[in-house]
């Protein structure tokens, strides 16, 4: 299928990338710095409705997903959007873009928190005309799709606070938002930690119940009102619709949270966690955000140790939360776990039980147009990457072949933290790492201040107060060129560069909404392309 | 293993894996041609990376071996530059070509020399044949890796492995770890010689050793190679005492050469021998350690122990290698890097230890300054063997970074 992207043409923006001037028919900002925009004006806002239009007994049932979005009044181009909470178990989007399909709606924007394998099939509604394009992270099959330049439109790519940021810009407009719900009371009211399809904090769920112009729950466990806790209000909510499963609870919490066996992981995860005992970032009352990748949990193992034995206890930890960290928080450890979204069963028992466990959004967490956000309260995030420059800019969204693997999640928005670690392997299968300058920029380098890798710690020049912070320390610390220049020598050179065509497929926005960097289009297959485990 | 075709007919061989969960390795298949050059085939998983890379690399080997006609089959899951070179000229040789040639690959610089008797209370065992394990051994600090061609590899990749570990002995930076080879058991252990020795490694581990006369067969090999190949660095020799008759003939295997550095004890071949089951306290291979124990202090050589096999268990590891310092063992093997650091702590000496034994050091060397042929501490007189035991105690905690060296701030 040939596609047809509108856009007019290219800027170089500040850090030199080249970004598109119109994407989807929107005007853009090109990226100004990392503090360099300032959107003005008034927020968008939903369309005024009155409790005279519905029932007074509160129950907004309707049979199906079928008459709720007809009753929603599905048009031809809408935008609908859905939540990730459910992961790769999810059932919910796909049934929704489907059903849509099925009504005979065309060109929709599928505005998903996240895409993942299981919503493959999407790429059949991209081809039938259902679907237009999708803005929100795309992987595995549906990120071949996007970097082969089949979709009609661009990818955009947001963080979750870039997505909050998208719809108050009302630089999204969501028509519909349809939000899975583990438990939920006809009136709407819903939430994310009871229920056979638990899934803990329905955080990234929030902003569309508030900004979409109409609000469908739907839910396998319908409780009768009130639904106790509720995170969803339903007084958000236009239909409520019951279904058999809204997901595979084996793929929701299952599988994806264990630590690293490799020798060299644990390597990194401990020399992540020396950093910050030895930097003195380990102290009484501080914070932080590890992911529920196999390095990150072996770091929280690490730590978690370090500060057992320095007597230190930590005020409060961001999650993605995992039994490690419910662990630390039941040992007294922690006092609160500030939870974006819960990876396992152990976070979704602790999160409906433990009230110093307790569900966040990135409204609360990381939206640009909040008055602060806690990303920023936090001490110290330890992240990933799939490559590091020498200027420090790192890349998340794609691979090094060019093609798009990852979403950014809230990764953007955790290079706000005190201390930003990436803790990543120089090399992977002979791909190196830490290269001269990174595929598709993601995060600018004044905001990452520490790369760990198994063969040493490269610290931000601009960082000189952690520099003399960990002197003496008895730790790795080398110059990033050192670090590049031996895993060169290593896999046998520079790598060659791969062969991107001159056409746009995707868009990375940075926080506040500005073009950060372009995703190009892919020339060559790549039969060996690693495969996304996660779908942020 | 494959062998040469009939030598009329064009020869084949192959080496090396690729496919399902390897990583870090390829597969390799050579087929010599009459006429019409090198032609290469590449399947890699960085093909786009170092395609090119790849196909360069190759055909140096093949120019190197004196191949001028032949297509080559490459299937590539990452493997390093080393690795590549190591298999594709093994797949020569399977294919009875290349004899007497060699691709060696680009040398890193030699750690220093070194010293019969240095610190070596871990030894990361690498399986010869697992290349995906070697490039990052050294980052995990044991006192030494063990590249090991005996036990870890299937008898029909001992070719394969041996011009591995070649390469890696000359391509890899193993850091300060000092590098050892365990060869195999003579006589197939005169070709892991002829290849390693070249390659200057520092330590030969000599399997199932059951008389003196199987160490100085060694030293005679190590010898009639190194001498041509003008290899001048010590190369060490440990003896590994695997059966009753070995542990019986311990001293004598300790004193057959000056080269032994330290005598060690395989457990799992021992208890095969006494047809007694292997426990983990380790009642029935008590004589057996200390026997090894006392031999090798009686020819002033270290006494190594086996290794702890059980991986997950951390508690059981230290304690297992407190137990085997205060037996006067010096070290232990690790079959995993993660066992390192609880090793070191094992053979550390306590804080008490090392406190007592400063304070004997600091009046010895007083009485030294002052002339006194008597050392006291306090009212209390030291016999010389405890002030001999002190001082070689301090000596070792300030190898093992614990104790700073005279002049050093503390």
């Amino acid at each position: 299928m040939s596609a047809t992207v509108a856009t007019t043409g290219l800027v170089t923006n500040v850090i030199g990338r080249r970004v598109p001037t119109l994407v989807n028919g929107r005007e853009q900002t090109p990226y100004q710095g990392v503090d360099g925009h300032r959107p003005a004006g008034r927020k968008a806002a939903p369309p005024i409705r009155s409790n005279s239009d519905y029932p007074t007994n509160g129950d907004k049932r309707v049979p199906d997903l079928e008459t709720a979005l007809r009753l929603c009044g599905l048009r031809d181009g809408m935008t609908i959007s859905s939540h990730h909470h459910l992961r790769n178990g999810d059932r919910v989007a796909l049934t929704a873009l489907e059903t849509a399909a099925r009504l005979g709606a065309k060109d929709l924007v599928w505005f998903p928190s996240a895409s993942f394998p299981c919503h493959e099939p999407v790429i059949d509604l991209m081809k039938s005309g259902a679907v237009h394009h999708i803005e929100g992270s795309m992987n595995g099959p549906l990120g071949d799709y996007c970097s082969h330049g089949h979709m009609r439109g661009l990818g955009v790519l947001r963080s979750h606070g870039g997505r909050w940021q998208a719809v108050q810009d009302g630089e999204v407009h969501i028509d519909i938002a349809v939000i899975a719900a583990p438990t939920a009371d006809f009136f709407g009211n819903a939430d994310g930690s009871h229920g056979k399809s638990a899934c803990g904090s329905l955080g990234f769920a929030l902003a569309d119940s508030v900004y979409a112009d109409r609000v469908i729950v739907v839910t396998d466990n319908l409780v009768p009102f009130p639904c106790i806790p509720w995170q969803i209000q339903g007084n958000n909510v236009d239909y409520v619709v019951e279904v058999d499963s809204i997901g595979d609870p084996e793929k929701i919490v299952g599988g994806t949270t264990q630590i690293t066996r490799s020798p060299d992981r644990l390597r990194i995860s401990e020399l992540v966690a020396r950093f910050l005992r030895d930097s003195g970032i380990m102290r009484n009352g501080f914070s932080f955000q590890a992911g529920a990748g196999g390095i990150a949990l072996a770091f929280v193992d690490y730590l978690a140790r370090m500060m057992k034995a320095a007597n230190v206890k930590a005020s409060f930890v961001r999650g993605g939360s995992t039994k490690y960290l419910v662990d630390l928080l039941n040992e007294g450890l922690i006092g609160y776990i500030l939870d974006g979204q819960t990876f396992d069963l152990d976070g979704v028992r602790s999160i409906a039980c433990d009230p110093r466990h307790v569900a966040t959004s990135p409204f609360t967490s990381y939206n640009f147009h909040g008055k602060g956000n806690f990303a920023s309260m936090v001490d110290a995030a330890v992240l990933g990457a799939t490559e590091v420059d020498i200027n420090f800019n790192a890349n998340v969204v794609t691979h090094s072949d060019g093609r798009l693997l990852h979403g950014i999640g809230g990764w953007q928005n955790c290079l706000f933290a005190g201390c930003t670690i990436l803790a990543v392997p120089s090399f992977r299968d002979r791909i190196p790492v830490i290269v001269d300058e990174v595929t598709t920029v993601t995060g600018p380098g004044e905001l990452i201040d520490v790369i760990a890798t198994e063969r040493g710690i490269a610290i931000n020049p601009r960082r000189q107060d952690l520099l003399d912070a960990v002197k003496g320390k008895g730790l790795p610390i080398r110059p990033i060129e050192e670090i590049k220049a031996e895993v060169e020598k290593i896999c046998g050179g520079k790598p060659a560069k791969p062969r991107l065509l001159e056409r746009p497929v995707a868009v990375v926005k940075w926080v506040d909404g500005t073009v950060l960097d372009t995703v190009w289009q892919v020339v060559d297959e790549n039969p060996y392309a690693p495969v996304a485990s996660g779908g942020e | 293993m494959p062998v040469a075709a009939e030598t009329n007919e064009l020869r084949r061989g192959e080496a090396g894996r690729a496919g399902g969960d390897v990583r870090s390795d390829l597969h390799v298949s050579f087929e010599e041609r009459a006429s019409g050059g090198i032609e290469i085939g590449l399947r890699s998983r960085v093909e786009l990376y170092y395609g090119e890379v790849i196909r360069q690399q190759a055909r140096g080997v093949l120019r190197a071996l004196g191949i001028e006609h032949a297509f080559l089959e490459l299937t590539d899951e990452g493997a390093l530059p080393f690795v590549i070179a190591a298999r594709i000229e093994t797949a020569v040789r399977r294919a009875g070509l290349g004899q007497g040639k060699s691709a060696l690959p680009e040398a890193v610089t030699l750690p220093a020399p070194s010293a019969r008797d240095r610190l070596r209370r871990s030894r990361l065992y690498l399986p010869g044949n697992e290349p995906k394990y070697f490039i990052n051994a050294g980052l995990h600090a044991p006192d030494a890796i063990i590249l090991d061609l005996e036990d870890s590899v299937h008898h029909a990749e001992k070719d394969v492995a041996r011009l591995l570990v070649r390469n890696a002995l000359r391509a890899v930076d193993f850091g300060a770890a000092e590098r050892m080879v365990r060869i195999n058991q003579l006589p197939l252990g005169l070709a892991d010689l002829e290849e390693v020795i070249p390659q200057s490694p520092d330590l030969i581990l000599i399997p199932k050793v059951e008389t003196s006369g199987q160490v100085s067969d060694v030293v005679g090999a190590i010898d009639s190679i190194a001498k041509p190949a003008d290899i001048k660095r010590p190369i060490w020799l440990m003896p590994i005492l695997e059966s009753a008759l070995g542990i019986e003939n311990a001293f004598a295997i300790a004193t057959a050469s000056e080269c032994v550095a330290g005598i060690t004890v395989g457990l799992e071949d021992y208890t095969a021998d006494l047809g007694v089951v292997k426990t983990a306290a380790g009642s029935e291979s008590l004589y057996a350690r200390q026997r090894v124990v006392n031999a090798a202090h009686a020819a002033h050589v270290q006494a190594i122990d086996s290794v702890y096999s059980d991986v997950a268990d951390a508690d059981g590891l230290l304690r297992w290698g407190e137990a085997s310092r205060a037996m006067g063992f010096e070290g232990m093997g690790c079959l995993h890097p993660i066992q390192i650091e609880i090793i070191h702590r094992a053979f550390a000496p306590t804080t008490s230890e090392l406190e007592k034994a400063l304070a004997i050091v600091a009046a010895y060397e007083d009485a030294q300054a002052r002339g006194l042929g008597v050392v006291s501490l306090g009212s209390k007189m030291i016999d010389a063997p405890v002030v001999q035991r002190a001082l070689k105690l301090v000596a070792r905690a300030r190898q093992m970074g614990i104790a700073t060296a005279p002049g050093e701030p503390s």
